[in-house]
């Protein structure tokens, strides 16, 4: 402290404060990301980075077409908020990422390594094949024995490094004591291999390493293609979160700042703007408002806030703005409390065995016996070991599951992409298998069958005098309803009335004088009326009779066709909500589903979807809501919209990406398909196997053999894959 | 037949060589963004000259 006081010779406390404030600026630029959906040619990559370039403190601008986002390098004063209206001056519309959400670069990572020992056995797959024909062709024994030699010389390297994928995940499963596919493949490899160059050492007449080679390579394929599908999904989701930019307006002794929401501290002041969403759990201190539940409850009705009532993270703000003391306990605890309901739901919903485990189950142990006993037996009647030897590592190797190993991956790869251009985006390998077994599908209706916007009913039947007037009183607000109200009497061509002192009363409504009469447009509770079960909003001139404008949601574009193309692919469909039983009995009548139930809380949801479960349904939940995350974590199958809350986005198997309905529908279908195409291959495979072994049996198999077969049923599996509609 | 003591490892070498090129193109991250390279080679802003490095910071 006193050090401090002999160093700085500034004799004013504002002074001494300067050389702290620079020490506070981090150092270097600071990287922003921006996501650009619009930006689709060379044209707009010119005037992008050009644009940004031009902005002073901007150090470097490069725009990536393929993920469509431009990643910036700028001094530390410059926000992105800046260069979102930088861009939006020049055309282009802009959104702030949180880049630190993107953490891409591992799984990147992992898909340049597939990539590379893909490329290298593909390489040796080449050379060896080439050196293979030459022997297939009948080389005599010197020359045999040099291109045995250069293949061994070729193979080795090639299936200890190329190979690691495989070995590394058979080590994996052994030790949970699993017998999956990745350990006969391991087995035939390294036998093949191991075998050959004993053949080759004794100048032996037949030697597999274009068999181990090829084998590595297509499996490998089979790999790579699973990974970037499965990389694709998951870049996507990590975006549709990195656009949520978690941030809190902080209100402390020396003004408002932007701060990161992991940074509030319980006891901090936040401020709310209306429209704002709860960035924590708190309890209101200032301000009065209404707030919008349904992303938490599925209640459409707002709800009043004012000082001391308690608000939880994720609901909106509508009228007011409030500040809020951020609660003592957890800092996200409807959230946390969410989580652990989550994990609940989790750990009852059971494992899933893939169809290729399933399938690996039955064909390992039959593969190995088929070799045992082929080893065995010949030893038996010839007494000759490296005969029996070399028989059993051919039944190995012609049965290894090459077609088996690209059978589901070749098709997902398919199936997915169509689904992604459909605008589905599949999160979880085993997704679409679940799906297409999917019996039972149950659908939230705020903000997933509806799109949580309000519109007005009715409006013929009112007077027209009183619509001029709430049409008057609805333009003093920003208020959800009121404009939704607004919107729908302009639409039938009625003009305002003139409303003077007009005055919005936040948390209650909006107030005025008209013609001499006191008006009031809001809440039921503050005109002294009944309030009425459906979403209304009520209007009142003077002190007569109060006229009440009911609302209903509007519906998803495409919800009907999911909901008819769901029941005519033979699936009950069902409607659970939060919200109250009139809205919700009126939603199911409208799109034809016999089945609803309402006023259920979190908790219950998940304990419906476990009944159903208890009761042999297969079921796919389809919900946005923080109240929806525990039953999507405890079905069979889930689908959130891109709309969703980030926490039911993360727990689901499937992501809509736009705001249509309609693809669930043909997701289902597709999967089904998918499933069929899953099952032909894994026929396909299994018929070459049953062609090929009995010659290998009786050991007549030969490399070419192996060869033949391996690729014919690579390719059938591929094509067979492909001819997805 | 003694040519192909030689064509052999020439084979091998050629293709070594365009494995090589691929493994390099693979690490200095040639693949992260194929639609915007491809859109690239359309600009005329660097035509005359190369895009200087941007190693010195911009002068407020």
């Amino acid at each position: 402290m006193s050090v401090a006081e002999h160093i700085s010779p500034a004799a004013c406390p504002g002074c001494l404060a300067v050389p702290i404030a620079v020490k506070t600026v981090p150092p270097g630029p600071t990287g922003l990301m921006l996501s650009l959906p619009n930006v689709h040619c060379a044209a707009c990559i010119g005037t992008i980075e050009a644009g940004l370039q031009a902005v002073p403190g901007v150090q470097s601008a490069r725009v990536n077409l393929t993920l469509k986002r431009v990643s910036i390098a700028a001094a530390p004063g410059l926000t992105a908020a800046h260069l979102v209206a930088v861009l939006a001056r020049i055309g282009h519309e802009a959104h702030e990422m949180d880049a630190s959400a993107l953490s891409e670069t591992a799984t990147d990572a992992l898909g340049r390594d597939l990539l590379l020992r893909l490329a290298i056995a593909g390489f040796s797959m080449m050379n060896v094949m080439l050196l293979s024909v030459a022997v297939w062709s009948g080389a005599g024994d010197a020359a045999r024995a040099l291109f045995h030699s250069i293949s061994a010389a070729i193979a080795l390297p090639t299936v200890a490094f190329c190979g690691m994928p495989f070995f590394r995940s058979a080590w994996a499963s052994l030790r949970a004591r699993r017998l999956g596919m990745d350990v006969p493949i391991s087995v035939a490899i390294v036998l093949a291999t191991v075998v050959s160059l004993s053949e080759t050492l004794q100048a032996g007449q037949i030697a597999w390493f274009d068999a181990a080679v090829t084998l590595t390579f297509f499996l490998l394929a089979g790999r790579y293609l699973d990974h970037r599908t499965r990389a694709a999904a998951r870049s996507a989701a990590a975006v549709l979160s990195a656009l949520e930019v978690p941030r809190a307006v902080q209100i402390t002794a020396n003004g408002q700042h932007l701060v990161n929401v992991a940074d509030l501290a319980p006891g901090d002041l936040v401020l709310v703007h209306p429209g704002g969403r709860m960035p924590v759990d708190g309890v209101v201190t200032v301000g009065q408002s209404e707030l919008d539940r349904a992303i938490l409850t599925g209640e459409t009705t707002p709800v009043f806030a004012g000082p001391g009532s308690l608000v939880a993270a994720g609901e909106t703000n509508l009228t007011g703005p409030l500040t809020l003391r951020v609660s003592h306990a957890a800092l996200n605890s409807s959230l946390h409390q969410m989580a652990d309901l989550v994990a609940v739901a989790e750990a009852a919903r059971g494992r899933y065995t893939a169809l290729a485990d399933r399938a690996a189950q039955i064909y390992v142990p039959v593969v190995h016996l088929l070799s045992v006993g082929a080893f065995a037996t010949w030893l038996a009647i010839t007494g000759d070991a490296r005969l029996a030897i070399n028989i059993a590592v051919a039944v190995l190797i012609i049965t290894c599951p090459c077609g088996l190993g690209l059978a589901v991956p070749a098709v997902v790869t398919a199936a997915s992409g169509r689904l992604f251009r459909k605008g589905l985006l599949i999160k979880s390998s085993t997704a679409l298998e679940r799906l297409a077994s999917a019996d039972v599908v149950v659908f939230d209706k705020t903000g997933t069958l509806t799109l949580g916007t309000p519109e007005a009913a009715d409006l013929a039947t009112h007077d027209p005098m009183d619509l001029a007037v709430a049409l008057g009183l609805a333009n003093g607000t920003s208020h959800p309803l009121a404009r939704a109200l607004s919107t729908a009497i302009l639409a039938i061509g009625v003009t305002p009335a003139h409303i003077s002192a007009l005055a919005e009363v936040p948390g209650y409504g909006v107030r005025g004088v008209w013609q001499g009469q006191d008006v009031r447009l809001g809440r039921a509770d503050w005109l002294g009326v009944k309030a009425c079960d459906v979403t209304a909003t009520h209007l009142q001139i003077g002190s007569t009779r109060a006229v009440t404008f009911p609302f209903s949601d509007r519906l998803r574009p495409g919800a009907e066709k999911a909901v008819a193309g769901l029941q005519s692919l033979g699936l009950q469909v069902i409607v659970m909500s939060g919200d109250a039983e009139a809205p919700v009995a009126a939603l199911a009548e409208g799109l034809g589903i016999r089945h609803h139930e309402a006023r259920l809380t979190p908790i219950e949801k998940a304990a419906r979807i476990a009944a159903l479960t208890a009761a042999g349904k297969l079921v796919l939940m389809v919900g946005d809501g923080l109240n929806d995350t525990a039953a999507l974590a405890a079905a069979h199958v889930s689908v959130a919209p891109a709309s969703a809350l980030d926490a039911a986005r993360t727990v689901s198997d499937m992501v809509l990406l736009g705001t249509d309905l309609a693809p669930i529908a043909d997701a289902v279908r597709l999967a089904r398909i998918a499933v069929q195409r899953m099952r032909q291959n894994f026929a396909i495979s299994i018929a070459y196997n049953i062609i090929v072994v009995p010659f290998a049996l009786v050991g007549l198999a030969t490399p070419l053999m192996s060869a033949v077969a391996m690729s014919l049923s690579s390719l059938t599996v591929s094509l067979n894959a492909m001819r997805m509609k | 037949m003694d040519i192909l003591f030689w064509l052999i490892p020439v084979s091998l070498i050629l293709g070594a060589l365009g494995l090589g090129a691929f493994v390099w193109t693979l690490k200095s991250k040639q693949y992260e963004d194929p639609t915007g390279d491809a859109a690239r080679i359309l600009l005329a802003d660097w035509d005359h000259h190369p895009k200087p490095e941007p190693t010195q910071p911009r002068r407020p």
